[in-house]
């Protein structure tokens, strides 16, 4: 094992993996997270908690994360590019290693200018493809990014994301492949709604042999409504949602439109489960946290295994 | 070259408010190419000054444009003039207000542009950044496009997930440069220089930078001096 993560734990005994979402609050308030957090219980392996998405400031992954894991949750901590530099990226890093956090999501972020605060100063001393490499090497040969030896390395399994539907699309799988030589234990995609594209990106990396170094994750994010599928359609950058999704959706009667988006995310899970290569769901029940446990019962995920003990 | 737009009439008068004889200096370098800082600009400002002053003010204002600021032989045209202001105004870039105010420390210097960018004319009064001056030029990897200047995120080592039908997801007039990196190394053949993974870099220009050209090396450092 690279780590003591429970999510590696799963991946690596060939489990089909189900990690969660939750997005922390934009105040100081812990039971926000823990309110949040009961309802995925159980129902996911680990649980990915968001570094301040779409560039709005909210309480810090790792704080939240922590809040997650004496809720009895496995946190994923989020680390964006935009806001740290690598100073401050290894510092946390250590951090959340010594408090048992040992699982992180290593990611571009959103643009400044999508949030709450478009004045600030970006930093981007990495890009995220970098980050992996960092973590990588303090994990695996123990030193800082400026070669000084780490005595204690932090045991992080490093996850990356991918997304199979932006342009340049015949870059898209070598943006993975690079991802995986640079240090991507995991992968957690895109939030998937086009299904023929998203298996052609699959299959790609699996001629590649990327599926056999890498352990992929299909990111789903259940539609709420119509007006939630549009929404994603037309103003989501990099989202790539098909006409007979809206279509359907467009069928039922607006009160009914939550249930069927719910019905449509479980049988995309069901499809996704029969992908070779394949390793598991990432599931962004976006501020739809208490819907996890229907969607994940629905889709025939429970129960979730329990890793055995170290 | 250096871009620069000219400041508000309003904030170069709440600047100057407390002077009663003050200069206008346009410079006629990169400023004057781009229209914020040239003789037109310093007389132009110079105009508006006088124009928009009180009926009882006895303020005075002048103008006077040198070749460039950046340049002690041309600031040295103004030794003898200086003297009868009680501050400047620099229509100069920041490099060249800086080194006016070196020359006169004496007098309070007030910047009258904002300085914007190194970059390229497209048209008369369409200008554009290309070059964030980091000191590390990659641009040979990288199909002539800089992604430190030119991508959003200033990312190394690819697009990220958010282009919008070429477009940076930031900003829909403005074309992703990943994309066009891609697209230009693939119609050169090069698209493998995209998969190298492009390492951490140590950042230039942490602190001010200096360049002594070792040819000249000896004009300006004694023997055994630091440099």
């Amino acid at each position: 094992m690279k780590s003591t993560s429970r999510l590696e734990k799963i991946l690596s005994s060939g489990q089909f993996a189900l990690t969660g979402e939750l997005g922390p609050p934009r105040r100081a308030d812990p039971d926000a997270v823990r309110e949040k957090a009961r309802h995925l219980k159980g129902m996911v392996d680990a649980v990915n908690i968001t570094d301040n998405q779409t560039a709005v400031v909210r309480m810090s992954s790792l704080g939240a994360g922590l809040i997650a894991k004496q809720e009895g949750l496995e946190p994923v901590c989020q680390m964006v590019c935009r806001d740290r530099n690598r100073i401050a990226m290894q510092s946390d890093i250590l951090g959340a290693a010594a408090l048992g956090v040992n699982t992180l999501l290593c990611l571009s972020g959103d643009h400044q200018k999508f949030g709450d605060h478009p004045g600030c100063k970006k930093v981007f001393d990495l890009d995220s493809i970098q980050l992996l490499s960092m973590v990588k090497a303090m994990r695996d040969e123990g030193h800082f990014q400026s070669g000084e030896e780490i005595s204690t390395p932090p045991r992080m399994f490093i996850g990356a994301a991918a997304n199979p539907f932006a342009e340049p699309h015949a870059f898209r799988v070598q943006r993975l492949a690079k991802k995986v030589a640079a240090g991507a234990d995991f992968i957690q995609t895109q939030c998937v709604y086009n299904m023929e594209r998203f298996r052609k990106w699959l299959g790609q990396a699996r001629d590649m042999g990327l599926t056999k170094n890498v352990y992929i994750l299909a990111g789903v994010t259940p539609l709420k409504s119509l007006g939630m599928a549009r929404y994603m359609k037309n103003s989501v950058p990099g989202m790539d949602v098909p006409e007979d999704l809206i279509k359907r959706l467009q069928g039922v009667e607006k009160k009914d439109q939550a249930r069927e988006g719910i019905a449509m995310c479980c049988e995309q899970i069901q499809q996704m489960r029969e992908m070779k290569g394949l390793a598991g769901i990432h599931l962004m029940a976006i501020e739809w946290e208490h819907r996890v446990p229907e969607i994940v019962k629905q889709a025939g995920l429970l129960p979730r295994p329990e890793p055995e003990q170290e | 070259m250096i871009k620069a737009t000219i400041k508000s009439l309003e904030e170069i008068k709440g600047m100057i408010a407390p002077y009663r004889r003050v200069l206008t200096i346009g410079c006629g370098g990169c400023v004057s190419l781009c229209l914020a800082g040239g003789q037109k600009e310093a007389c132009g400002l110079n105009i508006k000054l006088l124009a928009s002053k009180s009926p009882d003010s006895d303020a005075v204002f002048d103008d006077i444009t040198i070749e460039r600021q950046c340049e002690q032989q041309f600031l040295a045209a103004l030794d003898d003039r200086v003297g009868e202001y009680d501050a400047l105004i620099s229509l100069a870039c920041g490099a060249g207000v800086q080194f006016l105010a070196e020359r006169f420390p004496h007098i309070p210097v007030f910047p009258g542009v904002n300085t914007q960018f190194v970059g390229v004319t497209q048209d008369i009064g369409w200008y554009e950044e290309r070059c964030k001056t980091c000191g590390d030029c990659i641009l040979g990897l990288t199909a002539g496009i800089c992604p430190v200047t030119m991508c959003s995120k200033s990312l190394f080592n690819g697009p990220c997930g958010g282009p919008q039908d070429g477009h940076c997801e930031v900003d829909p007039d403005t074309p992703c440069a990943w994309i066009a990196i891609y697209e230009r190394l693939q119609a050169q053949g090069r698209l493998e220089t995209l998969m190298a993974i492009q390492p951490i870099r140590d950042w230039q220009g942490q602190i001010p930078g200096r360049i002594l050209l070792e040819e000249y090396r000896a004009r300006y450092v004694e023997d055994g001096e630091k440099s």
